[in-house]
């Protein structure tokens, strides 16, 4: 088990240490974030009622563009300067790095998305009871987008317009999880309560992490060799 | 015409002549489009992998090269 | 010479046989014109029972006629992309280039099919349903469907080396056959929870046989020219990938004295 936690944390470990030396960088996705929610309310108007029904998925939907906004750096450096080779030919399983990867990026651009949600979303009116709800539903979601984008990431490394390809390739895919996500919310303000929702999202988390890796990595393999 | 009184009554479709017609004839002209595009493509594809060989019958390796050019 | 035995090699293992492209390059080009030619007698025989024979629907009136393209278009798109991950399939685990090119040539056609679903499904539903449009399940999956599709085809585009291209391809296939059951059973618990803006689409109403069987026809005429484009369309991707060998050049030859 150590053999595989070690590499495992040193990967973990490398990216969280680049990415605050690049802090600058996650501060931009989190600033996107920001300003794409507090535009909505000059659309759609400033009437208390309609923001407040538009809230979770004016969030989830800020929450989901500005992981794309990040995803196309999760590998590109690593190519760059050959640190992806290497990891290649290392003798760590593949998708055990690649997972570990993903988490740092999570770590980096996904959790501060989490931790500002709930103060954006007081800026809507939300209901208090169902900040909690939220702030979960972002939890587990934006997780499985990262590891979703992670394989569209991989496939798109290296090309000319790569960004707006790796867009289209993922967006589609990240739709059930924006329903779940933003759902949930509604669901719990609806009084249905949003346990199914919940477990739906930790369910597609799970699965998520059990594939994707895989996918993640021949894509990787295909991408360098 | 088993079904129709006239001509007119069966370009009316009953009123819904732009529903109906509106989806056959953009189907039609989608799948005309295709075939164009797929034969177009392959008298393109022998033109040019023609040339390709008349400019360089007997080389393979600086093959590529030459390819950038067309 | 190397080349020469690695085909006879191939050619010994007879399953594989039809795999080389090679040996596949001519099978295609005779098959395709007869599958054009039933694809538009059916299309004829379709057609004139479509308006022709089928009775004017009893609560749809006239319109329901669109069904005749509508449901083949719409069983054609989601059918082509399950063909298109199983060849991506094959071509990863087999390691057939027939493989990944066959589920390059079927992609447009299954886009076209998308596209035609839509556009005949809102044409319908205007004089059915009020609206051009409804966020209804099966609408909803049909255009994910379509931007499915689209990124297949701009992935596979967009990388040019042709090792590359197959084996992304291939992976965003697969990755899209998974997540289709999931789009759909997601968008349609997402569509009943929010009840009051849809209309039920479920209940289908009863059919004559006529209405069926002129369905059913056109459903035949669309497979047997998607059989018929994705000849030739993939007959193009054989020639442009095994330029370099000595058949291909003998068959440009050939092709130019034709002309």
């Amino acid at each position: 088990m150590n053999s595989l936690l070690g590499p495992f944390l040193a990967v973990l470990r490398r990216d969280l240490m680049l990415a605050w030396r690049g802090r600058a960088d996650v501060l931009v996705t989190l600033a996107f974030f920001v300003v794409v929610v507090c535009l909505f309310p000059f659309g759609v108007g400033p009437e208390t009622n309609q923001l407040r029904a538009i809230a979770p998925g004016v969030l989830w939907v800020a929450a989901l563009l500005s992981t794309l906004l990040s995803l196309h750096r999760l590998f590109a450096q690593d190519h760059i300067d050959g640190t992806l080779e290497q990891l290649l030919l290392s003798p760590e399983p593949t998708p055990l790095w690649v997972t570990a990867k993903v988490m740092a990026h999570w770590i980096v651009t996904g959790l501060p998305l989490v931790i500002a949600a709930p103060g954006l979303a007081l800026l809507f009116d939300v209901e208090q009871g169902a900040l909690g709800v939220l702030t979960l539903s972002l939890a587990l979601g934006t997780p499985i987008l990262a590891l979703l984008g992670a394989v569209g990431a991989a496939l798109t490394l290296g090309l000319r317009g790569g960004g707006v390809l790796l867009a289209l390739l993922v967006l589609p895919l990240f739709v059930p999880v924006l329903i779940f996500g933003a759902g949930a919310v509604d669901a719990h303000l609806g009084g249905t309560g949003a346990d199914a929702h919940l477990l739906l999202l930790a369910g597609g988390l799970l699965g998520a992490l059990a594939l994707t890796p895989f996918a993640c990595a021949a894509a990787l393999r295909i991408a360098v060799e | 015409m088993m079904e129709w009184e006239s001509w007119s009554a069966f370009w009316d479709m009953g009123g819904n002549a732009w529903f109906v017609w509106g989806s056959y004839s953009i189907t039609a002209m989608l799948i005309v489009l295709e075939l164009v595009l797929v034969l177009r493509r392959r008298k393109e594809t022998v033109l040019r992998l023609l040339r390709l060989r008349r400019a360089a019958p007997y080389a393979t390796g600086g093959q590529r090269m030459n390819e950038e050019m067309f | 010479m190397t080349t020469d035995t690695l085909n006879r090699a191939e050619r010994s293992r007879s399953l594989f046989r039809f795999a080389a492209p090679q040996v596949f390059y001519p099978i295609a080009g005779r098959l395709a014109p007869w599958f054009a030619g039933i694809a538009a007698v059916l299309t004829v025989v379709g057609l004139y029972i479509g308006f022709f024979v089928a009775p004017t629907d009893f609560q749809q009136g006239e319109v329901y006629r669109v069904i005749f393209i509508h449901v083949p278009a719409a069983w054609m798109s989601m059918l082509i992309y399950l063909v298109m991950a199983f060849w991506a399939a094959v071509g990863l685990v087999m390691n057939t280039r027939l493989s990944f090119m066959m589920s390059q040539a079927l992609a447009p056609t299954g886009a076209m099919f998308c596209f035609v679903a839509l556009w005949t499904g809102a044409l319908w539903g205007k004089p059915t349903w009020g609206t051009y449009w409804v966020w209804d399940a099966r609408l909803t999956s049909q255009l994910l469907l379509l931007f499915l599709y689209l990124g297949f085809i701009a992935l596979t585009r967009a990388i040019e080396d042709s090792r590359r291209a197959d084996r992304a391809g291939a992976i965003i296939a697969l990755v899209g056959a998974i997540n289709v059951p999931i789009i759909y059973f997601s968008v349609q618990w997402w569509n009943t929870l929010h009840q009051g803006a849809s209309v039920s689409l479920t209940k289908a109403p009863s059919m004559a046989t006529t209405m069926l069987s002129g369905m059913l026809i056109m459903a035949l005429a669309a497979w047997a020219y998607t059989f018929a484009v994705a000849f030739w369309r993939v007959r193009s991707l054989i020639l442009e990938r095994e330029r370099h060998t000595d058949w291909v050049g003998a068959e440009l030859e050939a092709e130019a004295k034709r002309q």
